[in-house]
């Protein structure tokens, strides 16, 4: 599904060279559940960016769904985004004047489907919401729910066109701790559905839900461990 | 890079909504455009009006119509064309009668101000008009009561004169003042018929003027040996108008004995020639309009540019997502493009809107003579293809600045 060879990534600033990524290996694969960690500066966010088809690297390959996409144009890759990507970030991002149905139906303005009717993609947008037990809330605009709620609007978008992988950064970083689990049990049962899922967290609780944790520090990748093994190290150490 | 007709009604909904949540903004920001699409619109509605007006005005008067008048050349020395050579002669204006086949009427007429008096009342600084005969079918004013001059008239220098009913009122004569005695410098004239009092024209002077008219052959002789006179004729139809025009003009080098090349101490002019001038100056002030119009659209799309930086800038967070979701450049670039145009446009529609009320307004204005103002429909689609230019001109730099936003950096944006 996902194919990293010796990734690079060089920021250039002024005179400076700041290495973010300085040689990443990683494979991952089809119905994987993986937590991605590491401290600010670890390179975690600039390799999520680059998975996410938002960046490219320096050097290196990338992989994705059998594709190679790391030196594909920005338009290229917008459509990428748009049909193997979904994005669920930590402050929801929802369109606040738009109904929970349009926010939902929102990648399907840049699909390269022509000549999907209103009602296919009204269709589409209820099964995602569906999907993350929201039926009931489709005509309601973000100021009236919850955050929880919101986040699973956020995740519905995310699935509608059935991405390869589902990309969530810091998911519950606004959520409290009830709302963090009925945010995790949402992602639990899409992976058993047969949907990968990446989550960047810094929170152990939420990569107990993961099968397999990656560990990064100073651009390299520092542990890549089952989950079980990772949570032992953790306590250990 | 096609993007989908889906794409495009969203775009446009996002824009009205845009619009339509920052009401008042919008309707600052679009001002400019609204008031200059307003102003052009209404003051070519006034002189779409005006134009009709005066083409049927000139077309009322005869288009076979033809003056003739002195006139001096304009590149030569004042001294070598003294006033009495370029004077028209009464002879030439018998010349011009027994020469120019073409001609169903031909008059002198000569104009003076002169004290006149009733019983009742004197007046001064009257405008006396000498005419012939001819000038009742040249100028084809009905005459009410009475009868029009006839040769008896002319030749035999009778004192006789005709008036129009404001002089009636003004020196208060019987409302039927044929047959009544009035004082013209001191003589005594004798009113033979009553004229009508002309329409309001617009180049016809004032229709309350007091009009007074004696014979030809009696005006002269009220008169310094240097009067002055101009000629009225009216040609055989419209169609031989040029033609007539011709004659007179061959006829009056001839008995001048201009030299070829020499140039022409008169002018002959049709009435069609005044239209054209009409014309020109119509023209002339509709491209001065729209002068204004590029002006005040160009004020215009400075805000429109401004308020949409404004807007990418507030929005950023908005642009990483879409961005996130699929969108190219191209479609942000698109829909930020749209967005200025449905802004414009609409300032267009209400600029359009205002403008044909001030039409209606202008038709409504007693004695205006813009009872047909109206907002000709290339006007409209004019301004909307302006307002639309405005939108595509002012909107863009806004967004290629938009499309341009890296969507991690815009994702980050507080």
């Amino acid at each position: 599904m996902i194919r990293v060879r010796q990734m690079k990534k060089i920021y250039r600033v002024g005179e400076e060279e700041i290495r973010a990524l300085r040689g990443v290996d990683l494979h991952v694969g089809k119905n994987e559940m993986i937590a991605v960690m590491g401290a600010s500066g670890s390179g975690k966010s600039t390799l999520m960016n680059i998975i996410g088809c938002l960046d490219k690297p320096t050097e290196g390959s990338y992989e994705l769904d059998g594709h190679d996409v790391s030196q594909m144009s920005e338009a290229s890759l917008a459509l990428v985004r748009n049909e193997k990507i979904g994005f669920v970030f930590q402050s929801f991002e929802l369109l606040a004047r738009q109904t929970a149905l349009e926010n939902v139906e929102l990648p399907l303005i840049y699909s390269r489907e022509a000549g999907l009717t209103s009602r296919e993609r009204t269709r589409r947008a209820l099964h995602a919401l569906n999907r993350v037990r929201l039926a009931d809330r489709v005509s309601h605009r973000p100021n009236q729910l919850s955050g929880g709620q919101k986040q699973r609007v956020a995740i519905a978008r995310a699935i509608l066109n059935k991405p390869a992988i589902l990309m969530a950064d810091e998911p519950t970083g606004n959520l409290d701790s009830v709302t963090t689990t009925e945010i995790m049990e949402i992602f639990r049962q899409l992976h058993a559905e047969g949907q990968t899922v990446l989550i960047v967290t810094h929170e152990n609780e939420v990569a107990a839900y993961c099968q397999r944790v990656i560990r990064l520090r100073d651009g390299l990748v520092l542990s890549d461990l089952p989950v079980a093994q990772d949570q032992a190290g953790q306590v250990i150490a | 890079m096609i993007l989908s007709p889906y794409f495009y009604s969203q775009a446009i909904k996002l824009a009205l909504s845009q619009i339509w949540a920052n009401r008042k903004r919008s309707l600052l920001t679009a001002l400019g455009i609204i008031v200059g699409v307003a102003s052009t619109t209404s003051v070519i509605a006034a002189l779409s009006g005006l134009k009709t007006s005066v083409l049927t005005e000139f077309e009322s008067f005869g288009a076979n119509r033809i003056y003739v008048f002195p006139d001096r050349p304009d590149d030569k020395p004042r001294n070598l064309y003294p006033r009495e050579k370029i004077r028209i002669k009464p002879w030439e204006v018998r010349e011009l009668q027994a020469s120019c086949p073409s001609l169903r009427a031909i008059t002198p007429v000569t104009e003076f101000g002169v004290s006149i008096a009733s019983d009742e009342r004197e007046l001064d600084g009257i405008t006396v008009v000498g005419i012939w005969p001819d000038w009742h079918e040249a100028e084809n004013r009905r005459v009410i009561s009475g009868r029009k001059f006839n040769r008896i008239d002319e030749v035999g220098e009778r004192q006789v004169c005709l008036l129009n009913e404001s002089a009636i009122d003004e020196l208060r004569l019987p409302s039927d003042a044929v047959g009544s005695h009035i004082l013209v410098d001191g003589r005594r004239f004798l009113v033979v018929g009553v004229i009508e009092t002309l329409q309001a024209r617009m180049f016809g002077g004032d229709s309350n003027t007091a009009e007074l008219f004696i014979p030809f052959s009696v005006a002269i002789k009220l008169q310094s040996t240097e009067y002055f006179l101009r000629v009225i004729a009216l040609a055989k139809s419209a169609e031989v108008s040029e033609e007539a025009k011709s004659e007179i003009q061959r006829t009056m080098r001839r008995i001048r004995g201009i030299q070829p090349g020499d140039p022409d101490t008169f002018r002959a002019e049709a009435i069609d020639r005044y239209i054209d001038q009409f014309k020109t100056l119509a023209s002339g002030i509709t491209a001065i309009a729209a002068g204004i119009v590029g002006i005040s659209l160009l004020v215009g799309g400075i805000g429109i540019m401004n308020i949409m930086l404004v807007s990418v800038s507030e929005r950023t967070r908005e642009i990483g997502l879409r961005k996130a979701v699929g969108a190219t450049p191209a479609a942000i670039m698109m829909q930020f493009l749209l967005e200025a145009m449905v802004l414009c446009l609409a300032g267009g529609l209400v600029g359009v809107i205002i403008g044909k009320l001030f039409a209606i307004g202008l038709t409504l204005i007693p004695g205006a003579r813009l009872e047909n103002a109206d907002v000709p429909l290339w006007a409209v689609f004019l301004s909307f293809a302006f307002s639309a230019a405005v939108g595509l001109g002012f909107g863009f730099f806004p967004a290629l600045k938009a499309s341009r936003l890296d969507p991690i950096e815009a994702l980050r944006h507080e």
